[in-house]
């Protein structure tokens, strides 16, 4: 691994989402899902929480269709384009390659985060809300990104058509999202690796305001592992 | 920065699309390589830059193997691939600062290395362009100067003219023959004028295996079989078959001496001569001594491209 190269590849990523649509849609349209969801449900309510961002599953779903669509190109395009064979001729290994681009990906997904800012800042002003949670709340929702980023990558490099990438990538990331929710189906003695294995279980710990060096390992090695799998997905040109 | 390819074999699924193919690469060599489409010119370099293993064999550059010491083997590489992929999103000095740091280009040359390739290269006027927007050859220009922007010791060039006019291709092969002077150069080729330009060794190679392998004078040279010159003389009248045919025959190296035309002291003759012979003096003194007037005298020496045909179709 070279910091260089990643950084390279990281910038040269970031900056094909700004300079193109896919960043500024991607924003809009969550902010607009989210803020129209939020307003609503804050009225009707009436209590000052940020309910629709951590404990619903609204966020998580924009979020299952959002990944695969913007790492969907990250490496179905290059292996399209040729460009994939002149950026591994490069003194650049694959693992920096997929690095980079996760990092960029996970980069955009965690921006839209951002201008939701703006609703803790309204509940703060209109009611009592506790910092804390919504913290983990956000550490929760980025971790959460950066799994579904990875598992979007993976998709990516394993076809050069970005429509297969896409769905491929919706469907694994949708997997992760059930395995917990289908617990109850499961033979006996298995429920309990489904839940171990399902991102939502742990999301939903640290959401609550727990963080638990469980969970953070958790999502680590799931990450390091999808790029990983990435990583081997983009040498078997060699095989 | 030498190159050695040895016994290097790549099979796709059932097809062999190279079969043990060997051969060296001096530094300071320009080698062309020609072969005609699918003869596994673009397998080889791909495999040469370490793109995708071969199923046999190795390829060794300055003693190190392409693929235990991949990363510095890439280093010292610059490679232009056959299509010239580019991100077209991408404006020319952001691809080419992109290429500098993922070439290992120290930060601080980065800037000045794009400013003599964009001169280099004659990318002046359309540096703040996006790629997308640029016309082939200056797409061309772009691949090229990618490829040359961390001065490679070894540049590895797929049809590198293709999709240029005719002075862009005398502008880049002049390139590449300066580049070539201190750098190992390979490039692939259909062009075969291409090659007697820019190349100081060919290797021609059909169907996977090598067919031929010298400077193309060599080639030239060996594979020229019966040779044919036209003579045109002016001579002092007379019947040419009684007069000058016999003349014509009894010099050393003429097989026959045919009559094409004559229109009274005008007569056209076409020689048949050994292989290897060149006979145009000779006949020069002859028609000396003869006092004939020569009006024309030419020889058909085998060109490249019959070479080219003879070696690769069946």
């Amino acid at each position: 691994m070279n910091s260089t190269n990643i950084t390279t590849i990281y910038k040269r990523e970031l900056r094909a989402y700004f300079n193109s649509p896919v960043a500024y849609v991607v924003i809009i349209v969550f902010l607009a899902i989210i803020g129209w969801f939020f307003s609503s449900n804050l009225f009707l309510s009436n209590v000052s929480s940020l309910y629709i961002m951590f404990d619903s599953f609204l966020v998580k779903i924009l979020f299952m269709v959002f990944a695969p669509a913007i790492t969907m190109r990250l490496l179905a395009e290059e292996k399209k384009s040729g460009t994939l064979e002149l950026l591994t001729t490069k003194p650049v290994s694959d693992a920096d390659i997929i690095i980079g681009k996760f990092l960029a990906a996970w980069t955009l997904l965690a921006t839209t985060l951002i201008p939701t800012l703006f609703y803790f800042i309204t509940v703060t002003f209109l009611g009592d809300l506790d910092a804390g949670p919504v913290f983990t709340g956000y550490l929760g929702l980025v971790l959460l990104g950066g799994v579904y980023v990875a598992l979007g990558v993976l998709a990516s490099s394993m076809t050069e058509n970005q429509i297969i990438a896409f769905i491929v990538g919706f469907l694994i990331v949708l997997g992760f999202f059930m395995l917990d929710k289908v617990v109850m189906y499961a033979p006996q003695g298995f429920a309990s690796t489904l839940e171990f294995l399902s991102t939502d279980y742990h999301y939903s710990s640290i959401a609550r305001g727990v963080i638990d060096s469980r969970n953070l390992i958790y999502f680590a090695s799931i990450i390091g592992f999808t790029l990983f799998l990435s990583v081997v997905s983009l040498e078997r040109r060699k095989w | 920065m030498s190159i050695a390819v040895s016994n290097l074999t790549k099979v796709y699924g059932e097809q062999k699309a190279i079969d043990s193919i060997s051969f060296d690469v001096k530094t300071g060599e320009i080698l062309g390589f020609l072969g005609p489409n699918g003869a596994g010119k673009t397998t080889t370099m791909k495999i040469v830059t370490c793109y995708m293993p071969p199923t046999a064999g190795s390829v060794e550059i300055d003693g190190m193997n392409i693929f235990e010491q991949s990363l510095e083997v890439r280093r010292k590489i610059g490679y232009l691939p056959e299509l010239n992929p580019l991100y077209l999103d991408m404006n020319v000095l952001e691809y080419l600062d992109y290429a500098a740091l993922l070439h290992g280009v120290s930060r601080s040359h980065v800037s000045s290395r794009v400013r003599e390739m964009v001169d280099v290269c004659g990318l002046e006027s359309v540096r703040h362009k996006d790629i997308g927007e640029l016309s082939k050859g200056y797409r061309q220009r772009v691949g090229l100067a990618q490829a040359m922007i961390h001065e490679p010791d070894v540049l590895i060039l797929d049809e590198p003219t293709s999709g240029l006019d005719p002075n862009q291709i005398v502008e880049i092969r002049h390139l590449i023959k300066q580049l070539g002077r201190a750098k190992t150069v390979i490039l692939s080729t259909h062009i075969l004028s291409e090659v007697t330009a820019t190349c100081d060794r060919v290797l021609i190679i059909n169907e996977g295996k090598i067919v031929a392998d010298g400077t193309p004078e060599q080639l030239q040279s060996d594979f020229r079989g019966v040779e044919t010159l036209t003579v045109e003389l002016h001579t002092s009248g007379g019947d040419p078959l009684q007069t000058v045919a016999p003349r014509l025959r009894s010099l050393p190296g003429v097989t026959a001496a045919e009559l094409r035309s004559h229109t009274g002291p005008t007569c056209r003759f076409v020689l048949h001569t050994e292989k290897g012979s060149d006979i145009r003096p000779e006949v020069f003194r002859l028609a000396v001594s003869e006092q004939w007037t020569i009006l024309e005298l030419h020889r058909k020496a085998t060109t490249l491209e019959e070479v080219f045909h003879k070696l690769t179709t069946v």
